[in-house]
């Protein structure tokens, strides 16, 4: 187990410098999850037209590795239709059960290493299920 | 009291951890098992094992002898005045819960007070918001002081006339505050309420005197004190469980049954509806036995010591804030270090083969108390050493020059 494997130097840049932080003015779908095992909480807000994410914002409290995870994700799906959102979610998971997985947002891959520590799949994972949960909402609100 | 010779009775401890001797400071959650009792289940299972109370076989009533045996001796070990008084359950919170739904849900009604505190653990929390809904009942908090302690002066204002019901624990799994149980019973007794007290953290660490402390109830975990997981205890005084009404029913719980009615046993099995958990009872009649030997006086005096050269060790490394009282404390220290997540602490000091609790140690409204989300907890037990506190010690400096580098 090396920690540097956890720990790469673009998820610590993520942590300190977190994209994508606050929230949307108005006409977008709020979202608030928590990951019960250890109190932390993400708030997603999901701007999205015509199916398509305009615009995807968080704030919440965690750990490095949920706060690097949000942040990325928020960058990532920027553009994208709600579909293939939920699609890079699925590659996600299965990056976490330790597949080779390869995103078209390169600093996700940064994120492969939290497979070989178990205890934190969890951290990296919140964000990505309140935007399955965003999804939902958006889908259901048209 | 030697800990280190103490330790070798633990063979789990005997392990690395990546790459390091294992230091487990997570007793608060879960302790190790020592050999004699891991021997005692295996020895019961070997030799002694039937379904108990029917079988009139020989191995039947071995192990009726064996499950009692155990009772017996929880009823020593606390102090009870009769082993009726001993109720096995599978844990704290199946205790808790057992008066929550036998108790406070048949004899409270609207008006009535349920009074407990923001230190609770869920488990001694969430039974009595869910019994204050189901009966119409007020839920009620003693506040804290600023240091995690709770002033008598508070209890006596908010235990009232109405109040029914008091349920504190008796040791914070996060603060480590240890509340004055005697006085709140006094107080409550004198306004006609019962007081339950939550001894998840207390019995693994101190001497239990139910009769002294004049609780009504008692709840505690077998696998917090050396014993195995999935059995617990709830002590009760005799009259209070007489007056309960069973939450489980099946067999084994049963006088008499016919097609529309029937009548329960006589305490306490009532309360223990189905095959019960036998192996368990054996494992945690042979942890008391383990922990009585080395003396629970010289076992709250070993972890008194650690406690205190933990706050000493940890207090001189920059940045970090440790929670709840300097002094009269249980063995255990709560901290955060800098602006590092408890998540990301942990997973370091995993890595250096030091093992402690992260996250909200089920208080989430304590948390917020705490105005944290979260908390690292290092938490100490009979075979633990000063050496474990230094490699602790070292292994937070480390984080933090980790962290201090990834961050840049």
């Amino acid at each position: 187990m090396r920690l540097d494997d956890l720990y790469r130097r673009v998820i610590m840049d993520h942590y300190k410098n977190p994209r994508n932080m606050g929230e949307i003015e108005g006409g977008a779908v709020t979202v608030h999850l928590n990951n019960p095992s250890c109190g932390d909480k993400i708030q997603l807000q999901l701007k999205v037209e015509d199916g398509k994410i305009q615009a995807a914002r968080f704030k919440g409290e965690g750990c490095s590795i949920s706060l690097a995870s949000a942040s990325m994700m928020t960058d990532a799906i920027k553009g994208k239709d709600l579909d293939e959102s939920l699609r890079m979610a699925e590659q996600f998971s299965l990056m976490m059960q330790g597949e080779d997985v390869e995103f078209e947002y390169e600093d996700l891959e940064a994120l492969s290493g939290v497979n070989k520590f178990p205890a934190r799949i969890k951290c990296a994972t919140l964000a990505w299920n309140a935007l399955k949960k965003g999804v939902v909402e958006s889908k259901y609100r048209k | 009291m030697n800990a280190l010779e103490i330790r070798k009775q633990f063979p789990i401890l005997e392990q690395e951890i990546n790459g390091h001797p294992l230091v487990y400071l997570d007793s608060a959650a879960s302790s190790q098992k020592p050999v004699s009792v891991i021997e005692a289940i295996k020895r019961y299972y070997e030799h002694d094992h039937a379904n108990v109370h029917r079988g009139v076989h020989t191995l039947g009533a071995r192990a009726t002898d064996a499950y009692e045996g155990a009772r017996e001796k929880v009823a020593r070990f606390l102090n009870a005045r009769s082993p009726q008084e001993i109720i096995f359950t599978r844990g704290t919170t199946t205790a808790i819960n057992l008066v929550a739904m036998g108790y406070a849900r048949t004899h409270l009604k609207e008006g009535d007070e349920i009074v407990i505190t923001p230190m609770e653990h869920h488990s001694n929390l969430i039974p009595w918001q869910q019994a204050a809904k189901a009966t119409g009942a007020t839920l009620k908090y003693i506040p804290l002081q600023p240091d995690g302690t709770i002033a008598l002066a508070d209890v006596e204002k908010q235990i009232t006339a109405n109040t029914k019901l008091v349920a504190i624990t008796h040791v914070s799994n996060v603060l480590g505050t240890i509340n004055p149980i005697k006085d709140i019973a006094r107080i409550a007794h004198k306004h006609g309420a019962l007081l339950l007290v939550d001894g998840a953290q207390s019995t693994p660490h101190m001497k239990i005197d139910v009769q002294e402390l004049d609780c009504d109830f008692f709840a505690l975990s077998g696998h917090k004190m050396c014993g195995p997981t999935g059995i617990g205890v709830l002590y009760g005084k005799r009259e209070w469980l007489e007056a309960m009404e069973p939450v489980e029913f099946g067999g084994e719980m049963i006088d008499h049954v016919d097609l529309y009615e029937s009548t329960w046993k006589e305490l306490p099995w009532k309360f223990e509806g189905g095959t019960p958990i036998i192996a368990g009872a054996v494992g945690l009649g042979a942890a008391i036995d383990f922990l009585q030997e080395i003396g629970l006086d010289q076992i709250e005096q070993h972890e008194k010591k650690l406690t205190q050269y933990a706050l000493e060790r940890l207090g001189e490394i920059e940045g970090i804030r440790i929670y709840g009282p300097t002094e009269e404390r249980g063995g255990l220290v709560t901290f955060n270090l800098g602006d590092l997540h408890p998540h990301d602490v942990a997973t370091v000091l995993d890595a250096e083969g030091v093992a402690i609790r992260a996250g909200h140690h089920c208080c989430q409204p304590l948390m917020r108390w705490l105005n944290v989300t979260a908390t690292a907890r290092a938490s100490f037990y009979l075979y633990n050493t000063e050496e474990d506190i230094d490699r602790l010690a070292e292994a937070l400096i480390k984080t933090k020059e980790y962290f201090g580098h990834a961050l840049g």
